[in-house]
């Protein structure tokens, strides 16, 4: 019965996610309009977006135990890749997609190739490197392709009319919800199949994959391509969106960002990463339009933020979705944490 | 000519700032195994509490009070946050990040998101004439600073009990607890360093740049994290040797080469020393 209503309610959510704008609900405090008007379901959209991202970086934090601090690195190079071949090059929607997400996760390929023969922080460290260095080639605007520091807005002209308008908010809104559906179905599909299992396997303890004669290498690097391709789909959605890039979409913040949502609703778990994403992004989004009216530090998203995240990894180890079977026991430093009692 | 002293000069700057905040991460790196995000929010309490401790107490006074602030912040986070988080490394990182984005958001909220300017004594705004070469004197009082520290922390870690116990614990905490030595006294006494010289870089990057501001930190962390990975961890000397050739390099590269070239090339050569010693210059050898 409970594994009944554990598949329904996933798609129960979905129903109600996809029937959501033609709803005039207004929902006073959570929302500033009614549910279908443009300005709500672009925030909600956003929700959406970053809900799939957190679940696209918890592929290979939460479920293959690899504490990247780049993923933001591969958002960018889905956000710019299709804003340059639209903006600069007039190229259709559809092609300049497919064409980056596939460009990519060649990148994620290379990159991975290199930063996963190194393990534990020193991973960490040559993906935080790598993603500065994207992060310092759009603030510097090569050749005027990322419009530097004030980003690169989507030149609309290049987009299919359904996305253009504020009358056509709702189809970026169920743009946004086909992303979020699309990451669960490849994370869940992955989950289910033997590679989850290998996956898991990795982050609890990397030897004994090995012993069965598979190689941890190529596994991780699956994993790698796998979230970095998912991660610069969400770039395009997300550029879709807002309407555009800015370089915060590369900033290292970007990625403790995600770090936070998968935490916040509990990393590794099934739904827990977009639980997470769609909460903070919404506390995010809500707590800045607020912020003038709140007393001191509460007026800055970041410190309510921090304060909950830290607050969540003290108190619910497991995050908001409840306890995970065992915490993350992969130590960053590889040194095996003596066995706790209780 | 005179363009290369000065880039010298300059660079070493750079690597003096890049060493005050490596040497304590890479500390408290070797001994704790944590990775420490919120390093970044020692660095502004020590800009911050100078710069408003400046017009009312003098600048001597105020750069002591600086330093104890962030030696203290330090200390009270490893009490407070890390020590209940035992064997927890993963945890204790991930509470570091949210610190470091909740800590830089109550300055932000405090003091605003614009840079502030630093105050400086007169004499340090002069120049001198190297070999040519036009040189701020604030150039000398951070490779200063950097070198009279780096001179203090060698006779700490190898002259005294708890410098030998630190030493130790870089090397194999197990070893050391198994003798019955409490290393978490030692954790405590590392993260009050780590923050007096994370809270010095700070009010020196003060002087260096003429400004704060509450993101001041993260910027520079991610080089002194370079710096460390390169230098090996724990390592106090290697974290010195690194935070010379990162600075260097960046300063050079970046007027040379084409603009933040100089910033791709320090990463370019933490990708190649990853590649052919992960463990980095020195290794994870206990440091002297």
């Amino acid at each position: 019965m409970r594994v009944r209503t554990g598949q329904l309610a996933p798609v129960l959510a979905l129903i109600v996610a996809v029937a959501l704008p033609w709803s005039t609900i207004a929902v006073p405090g959570l929302f500033e309009g009614p549910l279908n008007s443009p300005g709500t379901l672009q925030m909600l959209a956003v929700c959406l977006v970053f809900g799939g991202l957190a679940l696209s970086y918890d592929l290979l934090f939460g479920r293959a135990g690899l504490l990247s601090f780049g993923h933001a690195l591969h958002i960018a190079a889905g956000a710019y890749g299709v804003d340059i071949l639209v903006s600069h090059y007039g190229w259709a929607l559809w092609s300049a997609a497919l064409i980056t997400v596939l460009a990519s996760a060649v990148l994620a390929a290379l990159l991975g190739s290199v930063a996963l023969r190194t393990s534990g922080i020193a991973f960490s460290m040559v993906t935080l490197a790598f993603a500065q260095v994207g992060h310092i080639a759009v603030n510097r605007d090569p050749g005027g392709l990322t419009g530097g520091e004030e980003g690169l807005p989507m030149r609309t002209a290049g987009l299919p009319d359904a996305l253009v308008g504020v009358l056509n908010t709702v189809n970026l809104y169920w743009l946004a919800l086909a992303f979020l559906t699309v990451v669960a179905l490849v994370v869940h599909t992955i989950d289910r199949a033997p590679l989850g299992r290998t996956l898991i396997g990795l982050r609890d303890d990397e030897r004994r994959i090995a012993v069965l004669g598979l190689s941890p290498y190529r596994l991780k690097l699956l994993a790698f391509v796998v979230a970095g391709a998912l991660a610069a789909l969400g770039g395009v959605a997300y550029a879709l969106v807002v309407g555009g890039v800015s370089p915060h979409v590369a900033s290292s913040e970007l990625t403790l960002s995600l770090i936070v949502m998968a935490v916040l609703g509990g990393a590794g778990t099934r739904w827990g990463a977009v639980l997470g994403g769609i909460l903070y992004a919404y506390l995010d989004q809500r707590l800045a339009r607020l912020g003038g009216s709140l007393p001191g530090p509460f007026g800055e998203p970041l410190f309510v933020l921090g304060t909950l995240f830290i607050v969540v990894v003290y108190f619910a180890p497991g995050g908001l979705t409840g306890a995970r079977r065992q915490p993350l026991r992969r130590s960053l430093t590889g040194r095996r944490p003596a066995p706790t009692s209780g | 000519m005179s363009t290369v002293v000065l880039l010298t000069l300059t660079g070493l700057g750079l690597a003096a700032l890049y060493f005050l905040i490596a040497s304590g991460l890479s500390l408290v790196f070797g001994l704790a195994g944590v990775l420490n995000f919120a390093h970044g929010l020692f660095l502004a309490v020590g800009a911050y509490l100078t710069w408003w401790a400046a017009p009312r107490t003098g600048l001597a006074t105020a750069v002591l009070l600086g330093v104890a602030a962030a030696a203290a912040t330090g200390a009270l986070v490893e009490v407070a946050l890390i020590r209940p988080l035992y064997t927890r490394h993963t945890e204790q990182v991930l509470v570091t990040v949210g610190l470091s984005l909740a800590g830089v958001a109550l300055l932000q909220s405090i003091w605003g998101a614009d840079a502030r300017v630093f105050p400086r004594p007169d004499w340090a705004t002069e120049v001198t004439d190297v070999l040519g070469a036009q040189v701020p004197i604030d150039r000398y009082l951070l490779i200063g600073a950097a070198a009279l520290v780096l001179v203090a922390l060698l006779a700490f870690l190898r002259f005294t009990r708890y410098g030998l116990v630190i030493r130790a614990g870089v090397e194999n905490r197990a070893m050391v607890s198994a003798l019955g030595i409490d290393v978490r006294n030692a954790f405590t006494l590392v993260f009050a360093i780590g923050g007096a010289l994370a809270g010095l870089a700070g009010i020196l990057g003060g002087m260096y740049f003429s400004s704060i501001s509450p993101g001041q930190g993260a910027s520079l962390l991610i080089f002194a994290f370079i710096v460390v990975v390169i230098g090996g961890l724990g390592s106090v000397t290697g974290s010195a040797v690194a935070a010379v050739a990162v600075g260097l390099l960046q300063q050079f590269v970046n007027y040379y080469g084409a603009a933040g070239a100089g910033d791709v090339s320090v990463v370019a050569l933490l990708a190649v020393v990853l590649l052919l010693r992960p463990t980095g210059i020195a290794g994870k050898v206990a440091t002297a």
